[in-house]
C-alpha cells in the first residue's frame, strides 16, 4: 500500500499537473474541487453555480454556470487565460485576476483548470 | 443692443453654473436610470432598503422585527451622552437648529473654512470641541450610540447633501473615484458589486444598490451589533481583501460625502436593523 502511493506520488511528479486528472481519478477529493470551493483560494461559488456538482449549495450567480465546460473551452489554454486574468477577455471583468494577482499559485490554477473541464 | 449683451451675459453666466454643476446632478440621474432599468419592479423610495428591497420574505422579517426594535435600550444610552450638561451648562442640541431635529440628512457637509468634508459625527465632535469638552472616538460605541440616537431624531428626514463650489466638487470626485477604483488582491471596486451586479448574488448575499445605501445608519445588525457607514466600508474592503482605512480618514469621508450625495431626496430610517 505504502509503496503505491509513492509509486502514485512519483508519478505525479514525473507527470507533472497536466495529467493530474488521471493521477487523482478514483480518489476522494479532487485537488481542483477543493480549491475551487475553498473561500480563501479560488471561491468560485461565490459567482458561479455548478449544477453538476451536488455538493455546490448555494452558489452565487454573478457569472455564468459551469456547465458543459469541454464543448465551451476546445482550447484549455483560453479557459487558463480567463481563470488567470479575466481582465483580458474583459476590462470590465467582476472577476478577480486569480493568476496575475497570486490569488492561487499556477499549480493550483492548473487543479482548477482540470476540474471545471470535468463539468 | 444693450438688451442682447445682457442676454447673452445671462446664457453665458448660466452655461457656467450649470457646468459647475453639470456633475453631481448628472451623475446622480445615470445612476438612478441604471437602476430603474436594473430593478424595474422597486420603487424609488424603497432603495432605501437595500437589499430587503428585493426580498419579500426579508422584508417581511424585517418588518417584524422593527415592532419592537431588539436596539431600543442601546439608542437610550446615545440619547444620554445627546442630553448630558457641558460643563458650561449648554448640551450637544445648542450647536444644531432645531435642537438637532431633522438636521442629519443636511451631513456630510463641506466645510470651506477647513476645506473638508464633515461628517454628522465630526460635527458632533466640532461641537464637543468648541465647548471646551472631550471629542469622541471615531469608531467607537460610545460614538455609535449617540448617533443611533441623534439621527433618530432625523428619521423621515429627506437627505440633502449640497456640491457647491470647486473645492466641494474636488471632494465629491475624489469620493467617486474611489468608489469605481479598483483595489485589493481581488481587484473589486465598489461599483463592481453595487452598480455592475445590483440584485446578482455573491454566494447568498443579493447585492443592494448603492442609491439608498447612505441613508440608513446606524444599522444593528443581528439586532444589537452596531454598525456605522464607515464600519461597513471597512468591512466591504476587508472582505474583498483591500486594505480597510481609518475611520474619519478623509478619504472615507470623501466617500460618504459622494455615496451620501447619491441618496439625496430619500426619506432616511434611523437606525435600523440588519441580519
Ligand atoms: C466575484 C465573481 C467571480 C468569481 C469569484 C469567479 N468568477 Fe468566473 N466569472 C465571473 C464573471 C462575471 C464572468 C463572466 C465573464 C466576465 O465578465 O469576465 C466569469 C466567467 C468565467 C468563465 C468563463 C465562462 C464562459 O462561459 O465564458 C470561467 C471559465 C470562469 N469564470 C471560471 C471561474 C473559476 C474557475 C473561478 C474560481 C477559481 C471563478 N471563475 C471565480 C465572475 C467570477
Ligand atoms: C465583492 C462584492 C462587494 C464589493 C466589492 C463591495 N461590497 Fe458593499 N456589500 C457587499 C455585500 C454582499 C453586502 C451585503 C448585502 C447588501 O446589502 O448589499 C454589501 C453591503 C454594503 C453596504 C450596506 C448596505 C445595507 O443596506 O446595509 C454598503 C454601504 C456598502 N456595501 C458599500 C460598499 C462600498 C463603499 C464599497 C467599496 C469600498 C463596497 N461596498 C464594495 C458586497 C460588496
Amino acid at each position: 500500500m505504502r509503496k503505491k502511493s509513492t509509486l502514485m506520488f512519483a508519478l505525479i511528479a514525473g507527470l507533472g499537473t497536466a495529467n493530474l486528472s488521471m493521477a487523482v481519478e478514483g480518489a476522494k477529493e479532487p485537488a481542483g474541487r477543493t480549491v475551487a470551493f475553498n473561500k480563501a483560494k479560488g471561491n468560485c461559488l461565490a459567482c458561479h453555480a455548478i449544477p453538476n456538482d451536488p455538493k455546490a449549495e448555494s452558489p452565487g450567480n454573478i457569472g455564468p454556470p459551469f456547465i458543459m465546460m469541454k464543448e465551451r473551452f476546445p482550447d484549455r489554454n483560453k479557459l487558463r487565460a480567463q481563470i488567470w486574468d479575466s481582465a483580458v477577455a474583459n476590462p470590465k471583468t467582476a472577476m478577480p485576476p486569480f493568476g496575475k494577482h497570486q490569488i492561487l499559485t499556477e499549480q493550483e490554477i492548473d487543479q482548477v483548470v482540470e476540474y471545471v473541464l470535468s463539468l | 443692443m444693450r438688451r442682447r449683451l445682457t442676454a447673452f451675459l445671462a446664457c453665458l453666466f448660466l452655461g457656467a453654473s450649470l457646468a459647475a454643476n453639470a456633475g453631481p446632478a448628472e451623475d446622480r440621474k445615470a445612476l438612478t436610470e441604471h437602476y430603474k432599468q436594473r430593478l424595474p419592479g422597486v420603487k424609488f423610495e424603497d432603495y432605501v432598503l437595500g437589499a430587503l428591497a428585493l426580498n419579500k420574505d426579508a422584508l417581511d422579517q424585517y418588518e417584524s422585527i422593527m415592532i419592537f426594535p431588539p436596539f431600543v435600550n442601546d439608542v437610550d444610552e446615545g440619547r444620554k451622552t445627546w442630553e448630558k450638561p457641558f460643563k458650561n451648562g449648554k448640551k450637544l442640541a445648542s450647536c444644531f437648529d432645531g435642537g438637532g431635529k431633522n438636521v442629519a440628512g443636511n451631513y456630510p457637509q463641506f466645510d470651506n473654512a477647513s476645506g473638508k468634508v464633515v461628517t454628522f459625527e465630526g460635527a458632533l465632535n466640532a461641537c464637543l470641541k468648541a465647548n471646551g469638552e472631550a471629542e469622541l472616538k471615531y469608531g467607537s460605541t460610545v460614538m455609535g450610540l449617540l448617533v443611533s440616537y441623534t439621527k433618530s431624531l432625523s428619521d423621515g428626514m429627506k437627505v440633502n447633501v449640497k456640491v457647491e463650489g470647486p473645492a466641494a466638487l474636488a471632494a465629491y470626485e475624489k469620493g467617486k473615484t474611489h468608489y469605481y477604483s479598483r483595489r485589493g488582491q481581488l481587484n473589486f471596486s465598489c461599483a463592481t458589486c453595487h452598480i455592475d451586479n445590483v440584485s446578482n448574488f455573491v454566494r447568498s448575499e443579493q447585492l443592494s444598490p448603492m442609491i439608498g445605501q447612505a441613508a440608513h445608519w446606524p444599522e444593528f445588525r443581528a439586532g444589537t451589533e452596531l454598525t456605522t457607514l464607515q464600519r461597513r466600508f471597512q468591512q466591504c474592503n476587508s472582505q474583498t481583501r483591500a486594505a480597510p482605512l481609518e475611520f474619519n480618514s478623509e478619504e472615507y469621508n470623501n466617500l460618504e460625502y459622494f455615496l451620501t450625495y447619491m441618496s439625496n431626496g430619500l426619506p432616511m430610517q434611523t437606525p435600523v436593523f440588519r441580519k
